[in-house]
């Protein structure tokens, strides 16, 4: 059974990204790919932490550090000049963020529309938290009768 | 009651989240722009066809005037280059082509052979002034006012439908506001 269901998760995958390639009108250009590393090893290391911290517009769940996509290139392109001319970090995000939105970066800031998302699973922790603090009780209330009935299984 | 009611308040906002998150004419791909209403970025570029001259949108400070992404390797912008063409030719608005990560050679057959619907084409050759604009994929049409304002964007081939019902109305209420 097992490969089978891995045949199955690989053709929904299959179907998933072939469906995602379909919809999108973006084409893009067959172009420059920036290679190498910067000399500057403290700047690499920022490079890499920085495009692996934004999203790939045209391929929605890849950073544009993994992508293959053109614009991603373009955009690591774009976080080198500006990482060699000095740039900081949030200069770099707060550039991007204007130009894309929020959804180019990985870790949205917590604000009145994102304060939902970040604190849903505390939200959730708390709600399984009083469940488990109201079954239990209850139940310690309940009469010990744990003995099954005689052939009730 | 409510032990009642809370499991049925839950299983109606799932079904309203699916409804809207698992809605087949969602595009998943649509982002709004966080340009809009925001200054167009101004650019300075050679002209596609002739690299001894410059093309600019500062030109057109003052003009209301669209702003279209293409290349050459782009499929859906051949699609749509005979609405630019009709559009052109209502003398509405000017439209600057920005040709985006492409070859000058092959910018300059493609407009010699579908036509030329551009008052001028900027040719951005490393994508320095698509991501500026936050471009994503090509093609993609910007509406900019007198003062320079990015008013609308439409991501996608132009049609004489979109011109008709999301370009028009926002030229002329642009104008009559007097932006």
């Amino acid at each position: 059974m097992r490969p089978r269901a891995t045949t199955i998760g690989g053709l929904l995958l299959a179907a998933i990204v072939s469906a995602g390639i379909g919809t999108a009108f973006g084409a893009l250009p067959p172009g420059v790919y920036v290679k190498g590393e910067l000399v500057n090893p403290a700047l690499q290391s920022r490079f890499e932490h920085i495009t692996r911290r934004l999203r790939c517009l045209v391929c929605q769940n890849e950073a544009i550090a993994d992508s293959d996509a053109e614009l991603a290139a373009e955009l690591r392109a774009e976080v080198r000049q500006m990482l060699v001319a000095g740039k900081s970090n949030a200069q770099i995000y707060g550039y991007m963020k204007a130009r894309y939105g929020e959804f180019v970066l990985y870790d949205p800031p917590v604000d009145g529309k994102t304060i939902f998302i970040w604190g849903a699973p505390f939200a959730l922790l708390l709600v399984g938290a009083v469940v488990i603090i109201r079954v239990v009780r209850a139940r310690s209330k309940m009469p010990l009768d744990d003995e099954p009935e005689a052939g009730s299984t | 009651m409510w032990k009642y009611l809370l499991p049925l308040g839950v299983f109606i906002s799932l079904i309203v989240l699916f409804a809207v998150g698992l809605n087949p004419k969602r595009d998943i791909h649509y982002l709004p722009s966080p340009l809009i209403d925001k200054p167009a970025p101004e650019f300075t570029l050679t002209d596609v066809l002739d690299p001894n001259r410059t093309v600019s949108n500062r030109a057109l400070k003052g003009h209301v005037y669209l702003f279209n992404v293409w290349a050459t390797w782009c499929e859906a912008c051949r699609e749509e280059q005979h609405t630019l063409l009709e559009i052109a030719q209502q003398h509405v608005v000017p439209i600057l082509g920005l040709d985006w990560n492409d070859q000058r050679s092959a910018a300059q057959e493609w407009l010699r052979d579908l036509g030329d619907p551009y008052q001028a084409v900027g040719f951005d050759q490393n994508g320095h002034v698509a991501i500026n604009w936050g471009v994503y994929g090509a093609p993609e049409t910007y509406l900019v006012d007198r003062k320079g304002r990015i008013l609308f964007k439409h991501i996608a081939p132009m049609t004489m439908a979109v011109w008709n019902k999301q370009f028009l109305p926002r030229i002329e209420a642009a104008r009559r506001g007097g932006a």
